[in-house]
């Protein structure tokens, strides 16, 4: 069972609606003691960064999704992975969960329309779980006005929009997708096919 | 690289797809879900429901189309047609629509761009603008599909939308819609050069080579497109295949 956490941000519905295609048990909550009991969790979320953090804080999310992280695979997806990283920059500088090294800031862009939104193609740096079986020439689905600054270690696909940007994002069983799988037609489905691979093995 | 994106449009009347030519005369065809799946499988980047009723049964209807399509469809979908207040938003992405444009309504209260952005994200707004020339050759906003002319300046009104906070901006010409002559270069051109946030041409698309003109000779982000697609004159495929001859980025479908 993957944990869909509600939090009060953004587009559950269309991970779960994903989930459910791919005939993947999951349930959206936003109840510590079944994000305890779940066997996978994903964190989605779209908006600012301070406002995702304060809405975790207030529900008494932020310490159970900590400790969760150790123990389970755990998808942070677009906004939901920036919150994976130690800070952002975003409207101030605010503390994330801290499960993967790094920072959010704001994309250069230079020139270029921000926010990056859109298909942009993935390249490989370090092939991890969820890039098995992918295809040549992957695209996925992109929305967003910040991006993670991160070790390349901690990188396993990236994309270019005027600068290298971090697009999945992979430390230990945490796993960040800058992009949205839910809305990256079978490319997508496939990564989430294979996270949920992860969470039943 | 940033891909060039394909939408086909679906215009739907009381949950059944319609195609009008310059707005009248309208023609019925076909279940909007399987259509959007259909899209889908040709690689359609992201697929665009027109919501042509005016009715409170008919908006209904549309909520479940939006419902069911986004069990079966996993590549962004755009919700647009008398969208009205801030709860129409609401509603139509709790459907499971990730954008919903705007025409008329923000004409009359352009205060709904600032408002939907506030609460949903900008990322979700897409103003939608259907343009016409007067006799000088200036841009006018018109709405209801063209009947009325507002006496706003398109390129102006493009720009408030940016600033009130909308993401994206769907540009419908009046002049080229429905004529198969290709879309309207000169007035896409025009908004590309004031709006910092992406522009979808739309309107007069008769062949595939207006696909490659549009983004060869303006800035456009994405081309729209609903009866060409929908008479199967031209699949996605082959649009994308044209483009990718021409060297424009388009994003291969995956298998």
């Amino acid at each position: 069972m993957i944990g869909i956490i509600d939090y009060g941000a953004g587009n559950l519905f269309s991970v779960k609606n994903a989930l459910d295609y791919l005939g993947v048990e999951n349930c959206v909550t936003g109840d510590r003691e079944e994000i305890e009991k779940a066997d996978g969790l994903i964190l989605p979320g779209v908006g600012a960064f301070p406002d995702a953090m304060d809405m975790l804080e207030k529900r008494g999310l932020t310490e159970v999704i900590r400790r969760e992280a150790l123990k389970k695979p755990l998808l942070g997806i677009c906004l939901g992975m920036q919150l994976l990283f130690e800070k952002s920059f975003e409207f101030k500088e605010t503390e994330g969960l801290g499960l993967i090294p790094g920072q959010v800031v704001r994309i250069d862009g230079k020139g270029l329309k921000i926010p990056h939104m859109g298909w942009n193609d993935l390249r490989v740096l370090n092939p991890c779980a969820m890039t098995e079986n992918m295809e040549k020439e992957p695209y996925v689905y992109f929305v967003h006005s910040f991006r993670a600054e991160t070790e390349d270690e901690n990188i396993s696909c990236y994309t270019v929009y005027g600068e290298e940007i971090p697009a999945l994002v992979h430390r230990g069983m945490v796993y960040g997708a800058q992009f949205h799988p839910e809305k990256s037609g079978k490319t997508g489905l496939r990564m989430l096919e294979n996270f949920a691979r992860l969470v039943s093995v | 690289m940033l891909a060039k994106r394909i939408i086909p449009c679906l215009d739907v009347r009381d949950g059944k797809v319609v195609k009008g030519v310059n707005f009248v005369g309208i023609k019925e065809v076909g279940d909007p879900v399987e259509c959007a799946i259909e899209y889908d499988r040709q690689g359609a980047d992201e697929i665009c429901f027109l919501d042509i009723t005016a009715t409170h049964e008919g908006r209904k209807t549309m909520t479940d189309v939006v419902r069911k399509t986004a069990q079966h469809v996993f590549v962004p979908l755009t919700v647009g047609g008398g969208i009205g207040t801030v709860e129409d938003f609401r509603e139509i992405l709790r459907a499971g629509a990730d954008k919903v444009s705007v025409n008329s309504a923000a004409v009359k209260n352009p205060q709904l761009i600032a408002d939907a952005a506030r609460i949903f994200g900008s990322q979700c707004v897409v103003a939608a603008i259907d343009a016409r020339r007067d006799e000088k050759g200036n841009f006018h906003v018109v709405v209801h599909g063209g009947r009325k002319d507002t006496g706003l300046d398109a390129l102006e009104w493009a720009k408030r939308c940016q600033e009130l906070g909308a993401g994206e901006i769907l540009l419908t010409s009046m002049d080229t819609d429905g004529c198969r002559d290709g879309f309207d270069l000169e007035l896409t051109r025009a908004v590309c050069d004031r709006v910092s946030i992406p522009v979808i041409a739309s309107g007069g698309c008769g062949k595939l080579e207006h696909f490659s003109e549009v983004f060869e000779k303006t800035g456009a982000d994405a081309a729209l497109a609903a009866s060409l697609f929908h008479f199967r004159e031209l699949t996605v495929e082959q649009v994308k295949e044209h483009l990718r001859e021409e060297n424009i980025p388009v994003r291969r479908n995956g298998k």
